[in-house]
């Protein structure tokens, strides 16, 4: 029996990167002393009240926009009754029966190329909790309230994934999409990106099996991980004659094993009810307006026009658009060098992406910007310095130097393209290796690259390579 | 001396007395009705040391509410879960009061976190009717009645959600006014039932409750609930008279379970409005008799959140040697809640219960509904509603704390105010066998100009206001 077919959904927790909380005016940067960053709302003194935070709002909107989600004109907050030493409330603020956006697709591209479309359920705002601390103090628990109230969405996809593979590739996808719509750091170690996966598994055309949940996991590796454990795990029962039972589970990274968390006979009712601190949330249509108007061109998009407008090649195009902030930089760089996309592509992708690799860089914060790549690329195209000549350039850009024909002009790089001086050029060299010539006459093809390599040596590069290509076949008196 | 008002105050304050007299007279005079339990903690210090500002209540003393939080000085909710808590920061209300010059002396004695029509329920012990120490004076905001009725000082705030402000002010003989839902800010108010909560005042008239109210109204960005909407000139209200003022008299209001003297006495009052030139008209709110289980799962529903916080780990009542959390949390909130504030929140947790929500929670907010419409259609021909406040005087102590139905039944002539959101206020209507009654008038939601005009119109021809219960200072 082998049949099995794993049915997978994925709640994924993204925190949007506001500067103050969902509910209260605390700052939400991450790493402050604990219980800095927690405002009489944050420790539910008695007597505090919400009060929504509408760059939260927005984010969400723009989130639903982006995946052409419904969204509520009108959406209410819910409370979401549990008592938890990081919930000071004893209730979380969430949503329940009205969210702020529902519906909507991801499209999600797997290594191997194939493309999935994961339908979503929908996504809505809530509160993060704080954290237990458990290590601080000699037999005691510690609570860190910095985190408490810090604006989440939570986005519910459908079950519509059957393998850890689609599984990973839509979180990234969706991972990919916030950070491009400036919505979240997407810094998955700090927490602002995670994950609780639905796993189950059963024969097709059959009904679901039961399911369970794998909560917080928070890279990409340990949800395929899980993932894979979890199905193989109830596989194997059911192929046992066990039966699952609808849990939750816990992922240890570890052992590489998911175990038991909480049975659903342990599950809480949340007594979820409207929460009359807070009004219903209202986006007008003005509203939408202004926020569509301010939506970025999306990732999808953005490689489409690439491949179809610029002629890129896909692995191009997708390596440029995997974040917004480099396919902004190939934007800037190719509108300055109209029909050189590829050019443009290949140093993105190639000289650009390595330094910046090497030197632990993000792109907006690169050495070379847009505007100096584009110098050192025009003298490439109008022929001024060949591409190897130009790497260079390129690493005396990086070091510090000044712009690229700064540097051409100082160092003496330009391009020899006299066909004279080419040709003077030549006949020393062929003058200097008779031997050499002999041998090639004689049928030694291979004594042609030879000869090219010398004088090009003798140009220290410099010389035009094409025109020294074919003054050497005239001279050497091959056609064609 | 005479029943203490606004404008008594500030005639001893012309005649050259200076605040600090006033606020050492109401100190001495809280000092001899302390056997009444009116205030839970007196701030004779703080309100010595008073920076008095040039607002309209300069150096007028009060006392607030045991709920709204204050800066520095105990609030206790009556609680034993909050006896020790200090709040570090003070609720807008208090503010406000403080920037209009009033002068707090200290915190008023409650039914524990708001939850009571009889102010036993309070851990600091009962509060007694400065006009029958054998009787109650009402909850939830009892001490604040008690207070005012007492002389003690001419004013103190109150919180109503379902009568809290009212209630009490009709059994001991003074003013209560509950304003429109959002009109005053919630914010560091201590939460019972947060749709119904509303700040309010308790004084001798309608005057003094609308310069009050004048201080304290209007928006709060830190209350969501709270409305951003101009705030009447109350003072000015007060002398536009109700000729051609079309009340309405809601048959509901005198249902059966009113007596027979109670009925008598308010429409007695009533006709003093009448002959004041008012246009009485017969109503009627036939969903009024929904509106006790209604509020008594709505109000419960929300508590039972509200006081989810009072869970023993950041502040207040902490149970000591305790064994793992789960015990924290369970014995922290049995020693620390009483039996009135257990009982609703256990309600609240049922009626919100997979499989019970939707057949009391989301059933009662739909009777909620039915009883904002019915006013709506009433407000269509009439500009206020009047009845009763409560079915009868103030009752004996003890008389209905063995059932606590029949406490909750009481409240029927107040709770659906608070569920659809109304300004209401009760005025002394005269006396039943010695004990005042309260006529209740209810206003179109921001209309609290209205109310004051019909409040002030019936103080100016009747002296009810300004009777002096026998425990009251003189």
């Amino acid at each position: 029996m082998n049949d099995w077919q794993a049915v997978i959904g994925l709640e994924i927790h993204v925190q949007l990167n506001t500067r103050s909380k969902l509910f209260s005016g605390a700052s939400t940067a991450y790493g402050a002393e604990p219980n800095t960053q927690a405002s009489w709302v944050d420790v539910a003194l008695p007597g505090t009240l919400p009060v929504p935070n509408i760059e939260a709002i927005r984010k969400a909107v723009t989130f639903g926009l982006a995946v052409g989600a419904d969204v509520a004109a009108e959406s209410i907050f819910a409370r979401k009754n549990y008592f938890y030493p990081d919930s000071p409330k004893g209730y979380q603020i969430s949503q329940y029966e009205r969210p702020i956006v529902a519906g909507g697709t991801i499209l999600a591209r797997l290594d191997d190329g194939r493309e999935i479309t994961v339908q979503l359920t929908r996504a809505h705002l809530e509160e993060d909790a704080g954290k237990s601390v458990h290590d601080a103090f000699h037999a005691a628990s510690g609570i860190d309230l910095n985190r408490a109230g810090t604006a989440l969405i939570e986005v519910v996809s459908e079950p519509v994934m059957h393998s850890s593979a689609e599984a990973v590739a839509y979180m990234k996808a969706v991972h990919r999409l916030v950070r491009w719509l400036d919505i979240c750091d997407g810094n998955l170690q700090e927490g602002s990106f995670r994950c609780d996966a639905n796993v189950s598994v059963h024969q097709p055309g059959t009904p679901f099996g039961t399911r369970c949940e794998i909560k917080n996991v928070n890279s990409f590796r340990f949800v395929e991980k899980a993932i894979d454990y979890e199905i193989e795990r109830q596989i194997r029962a059911i192929e046992n004659g066990e039966r699952i039972v609808q849990e939750t589970r816990l992922y240890d990274a570890a052992a590489n094993k998911t175990r038991t968390m909480r049975s659903k006979e342990d599950a809480e009712d949340y007594r979820y009810f409207p929460d009359p601190d807070l009004p219903p949330i209202r986006v007008t249509a003005t509203e939408f307006d202004a926020l569509r108007a301010t939506l970025p061109e999306l990732p999808d998009a953005r490689r489409s026009r690439y491949i179809d407008a610029h002629g890129l090649t896909a692995y191009d195009a997708n390596k440029l658009t995997e974040e917004r902030s480099t396919s902004d930089y190939f934007e800037a760089v190719a509108n300055a060098l109209p029909g050189h996309s590829k050019l443009v592509a290949n140093w993105v992708n190639g000289e650009l992406a390595a330094a910046l690799n090497e030197a632990q860089s993000a792109i907006t914060a690169s050495r070379i910007g847009a505007p100096a790549l584009a110098g050192l690329l025009a003298r490439i195209v109008d022929g001024t310095i060949s591409g190897k000549i130009a790497k260079d350039v390129f690493a005396a850009m990086w070091a510090g130097e000044q712009s690229a024909d700064a540097i051409i002009d100082a160092r003496g790089l330009r391009q020899i393209s006299d066909s004279g001086a080419i040709g003077q050029m030549l006949d020393d060299v062929l003058a200097q290796f008779p031997e050499q010539v002999a041998k090639y006459r004689a049928g030694d093809a291979k004594l042609f690259q030879f000869l090219v390599g010398q004088a090009m040596k003798a140009t220290k590069g410099k010389a035009n390579p094409t025109q020294v290509n074919e003054l050497l076949r005239e001279r050497l008196g091959v056609t064609g | 001396m005479s029943a203490l008002t606004l404008a008594a105050q500030r005639a001893a304050l012309s005649a050259g007395r200076c605040s600090r007299d006033l606020t050492e007279e109401a100190l001495a005079r809280a000092a001899s009705t302390a056997s009444l339990n009116a205030l839970i903690s007196c701030d004779a210090e703080g309100a010595r040391a008073a920076a008095i500002g040039d607002g309209p209540l300069s150096g007028i003393p009060f006392a607030h509410k045991d709920l709204f939080c204050t800066r520095g000085l105990r609030t206790t909710c009556a609680s034993k879960m909050l006896a020790e808590f200090v709040p570090p920061y003070d609720a807008t209300i208090v503010e406000r009061l403080t920037s209009a010059g009033a002068v707090s002396i200290g915190k008023t004695n409650m039914d524990e976190f708001a939850m009571g029509s009889s102010n036993e329920n309070s851990a600091f012990g009962p509060v007694l009717n400065p006009w029958d120490t054998t009787r109650v004076p009402g909850g939830s905001s009892g001490g604040s009645a008690a207070i005012v009725a007492a002389n003690v000082v001419a004013f103190a705030t109150g919180s109503d959600t379902g009568g809290s402000v009212r209630q009490p002010a009709a059994f001991c003989g003074v003013t209560g006014f509950k304003p429109s839902y959002g009109r005053v800010s919630r914010y560091g108010m201590v939460a019972y039932a947060s749709s119904l909560d509303q700040a309010g005042v308790i004084a001798r008239s309608a005057a003094d409750c609308a310069d009050v109210l004048q201080a304290m109204a209007g928006h709060d960005p830190r209350d969501a609930t709270s409305v951003d909407r101009t705030v009447d000139d109350y003072r000015a209200a007060l002398d536009r008279g109700v000729r051609g003022l079309r009340i309405g008299i809601a048959r509901e209001l005198f249902s059966a379970g009113v007596s027979d003297a109670m009925q008598t006495t308010v429409h007695r009052a009533l006709h003093e409005l009448e002959a004041a030139g008012a246009i009485l008209v017969e109503i009627d709110l036939p969903s009024l008799p929904l509106s006790i289980p209604a509020y008594y799962v709505i109000a419960p529903a929300e508590a039972s959140s509200n006081l989810a916080r009072y869970d023993g780990v950041r502040y207040g009542r902490r149970a000591a040697a305790v064994k793992g959390l789960h015990d924290l949390y369970s014995r922290s909130r049995a020693e620390g809640f009483g039996t009135e504030v257990k009982r609703r929140i256990l309600t609240g947790t049922y009626v919100l219960s997979s499989g019970y929500y939707d057949a009391y929670y989301l059933r009662a907010q739909q009777v909620r509904r039915l009883i904002a419409n019915d006013f709506a259609r009433a407000f269509a021909t009439v500009d206020l509603i009047a009845g009763p406040t409560t079915p009868d005087v103030a009752f004996k102590l003890g008389e209905k704390t063995a059932d606590p139905l029949a406490m909750y039944a009481a409240d029927i002539n107040t709770v659906a105010v608070n569920l659809a959101g109304l300004p209401a206020m009760s005025v002394p209507a005269g006396f039943i066998g010695g004990l005042p009654a309260g006529l209740q008038l209810i206003g179109q939601a921001f209309d609290e100009a209205s109310l004051f005009a019909a409040g002030h119109a019936l103080q100016s021809r009747t002296d009810w206001h300004l009777a002096m219960a026998p425990g009251a200072v003189r």
